[in-house]
């Protein structure tokens, strides 16, 4: 009896994780090999090369006319700005959602309802047409630049195609990524907890300060995650608010398997990418296993 | 004195919500601009809409849009729902189980996008449509499984055990007791999964084939190539798809257990 339920759901189980080790692992893998590999004649992947690390090295240095190794900073600054956009995004998402949350979760029930469905609507809207509507907005024959031309004295104002008009499409894509886990916490949170504070004599600024964001901190830690680890793979901001010195990651890696046809290379970046990724999350977890309570 | 209340927080949610939501309504305002040049005002039209509705590509992209997400959802959603029944119960490693179908949702689309197409490539598959709705299937399984997994949470065994003191089979106790039970969290699921491959951009930007464009994908191009009054207007539509579904989605979530 007990094996046969063992057995059942085996079976039952098997197609999902067929699915996702054939669709995602395999892939991974195969990407890792290539990684090693070297792009062929005709653009597309030298099976037979021997493996070596030399798209890796490529990332850091580039051969010069005289045949030495010199220092490239093309990727690396690409690199640091993919992680710098990353960080100010999760911080913009956090300084906007924290109060959102917070606020949602004293509503009534029905108050709280409708705010989740405001909130959840954009996270499930097309991330393509959420950003053109920016590009619609911040665009050089726009109103909003012609309001800002009257208003700034300095020259005309250029308000797409630079690093704040990427931030502002990255807040505004993942900020739904940063309020609901915020949320959660703040859902199940003991109130009692601010009573407390304030009859001991704590003002709420610090009733908040002191008790409210301490507890909120595993909220947003997983906010913060979920938040920086899709933009520090984000393609279409960049690719539609960005200009040509704007460019992340994600438009390497489409530059390499689209254009630029060196497979071997984007799939360097990429798993540096992921990389980066499993980094972050491991620091996240050591960090909770650290803090649970033994 | 309400404990849960702290200054400005009213103040910043609002300004949030508003910018959360003024990009949206500046495009279906300017999707019913009549100028061509798009910055002017002159007077509300539907020409941009009946413009759309004519363009043979635009109809050729959304036909695509639908047979593969309607294929995907539909298949991640039995895929989800038998995995979903498996992992009702405690069984070891069931955590490393849920990892795995989690894994879409954790690893940047970028990433996977990419290795899939490197995958299909080297094994000499075809791109189009087909490519595409393997690689969709594959990421739509967690949309589908988180609802169809909740709904299961929330429901007690003891209709199944009942069902089964009175000597309804396996099989009958599955059709005619949890599955009409499970049925609000199966769609949940498959609503959720459909509009995820409808508004994918990125799987199907690498995997779409010559002839084989979706909604997204055109739409992406047609940016690249210029503003126009029609983008205005079939994101507008997109957007109107996707928050109905959702919608519906959400309710049949509250749906009572």
């Amino acid at each position: 009896m007990m094996q046969s339920a063992a057995v059942r759901q085996l079976v039952l189980l098997l197609p999902a994780l067929g699915v996702i080790v054939l669709l995602i692992g395999v892939p991974l893998g195969l990407m890792g090999w290539v990684s090693l590999l070297e792009k062929s004649a005709s653009a597309g992947v030298d099976w037979q090369a021997s493996p070596g690390a030399g798209n890796y090295l490529r990332l850091v240095w580039e051969e010069d006319f005289d045949g030495r190794m010199i220092l490239n900073p093309t990727y690396l600054v690409i690199f640091l700005r993919s992680v710098l956009q990353a960080a100010v995004t999760t911080l913009l998402c956090l300084v906007l959602g924290l109060p959102v949350a917070l606020w949602m979760a004293g509503l009534t029930r029905t108050g709280r309802m409708v705010m989740l469905l405001l909130v959840t609507i954009p996270f499930w809207t097309n991330l393509l047409v959420r950003n053109y509507a920016w590009l619609i907005i911040l665009r050089e024959d726009g109103w909003t630049t012609a309001v800002l031309n009257r208003l700034w004295p300095f020259g005309p104002v250029q308000l797409l195609y630079n690093d704040a008009a990427v931030a502002i499409g990255l807040t505004y894509s993942f900020l739904p990524f940063m309020i609901l886990p915020l949320y959660s916490v703040f859902e199940k949170f003991d109130w009692r907890l601010i009573e407390a504070a304030l009859d001991l004599g704590a003002t709420r600024r610090r009733a908040l300060r002191r008790v409210v964001l301490p507890l909120a901190l595993p909220g947003i830690v997983a906010g913060s995650l979920l938040v920086f680890i899709p933009c520090l793979g984000a393609f279409v901001t960049p690719a539609l608010l960005g200009g040509g010195k704007t460019a992340m990651l994600g438009n390497v890696i489409q530059a390499q398997f689209g254009p630029a046809r060196n497979w071997p290379f984007g799939a360097a970046v990429s798993i540096v990418l992921l990389a980066i990724m499993l980094a972050v999350m491991t620091a996240m977890a050591l960090w909770r296993s650290r803090r649970a309570p033994r | 004195m309400n404990l849960r209340r702290f200054p400005v927080m009213r103040e910043i949610s609002i300004a949030v919500l508003v910018f959360l939501y003024v990009p949206v309504i500046v495009l279906t305002v300017y999707s019913f601009n009549a100028n061509r040049t798009a910055t002017v005002w002159t007077h509300a039209s539907f020409d941009w809409y009946l413009r759309i509705l004519a363009n043979p590509s635009i109809r050729a992209a959304t036909w695509n849009s639908i047979v593969l997400a309607g294929t995907s959802a539909t298949a991640a959603t039995l895929i989800a729902l038998l995995a979903a029944l498996a992992t009702r119960r405690a069984f070891p490693g069931r955590d490393t189980t849920e990892t795995l179908l989690r894994l879409p949702l954790i690893l940047p689309e970028i990433v996977v996008a990419v290795a899939t197409l490197l995958l299909f490539v080297s094994l000499g598959v075809s791109l189009g449509l087909g490519a595409m709705i393997a690689a969709h299937t594959a990421f739509c399984i967690p949309f589908a499984y988180l609802p169809i997994r909740a709904r299961l949470d929330g429901m007690s065994g003891s209709y199944e055990e009942a069902a089964q003191d009175l000597y309804a089979d396996r099989f009958r106790t599955f059709r005619r007791v949890t599955m009409p039970l499970l049925w609000p969290g199966v769609m949940a699921g498959f609503t959720l999964a459909f509009v995820t491959s409808l508004d994918d951009f990125l799987t199907s930007f690498f995997l779409s084939g010559p002839g084989t464009t979706t909604l997204p994908v055109y739409i992406f191009s047609a940016i690249r190539a210029g503003i126009t009054p029609e983008i205005n207007a079939i994101s507008t539509v997109m957007l109107v798809i996707s928050i109905l579904l959702v919608s519906l989605s959400f309710f049949l979530g509250q749906l009572r257990r």
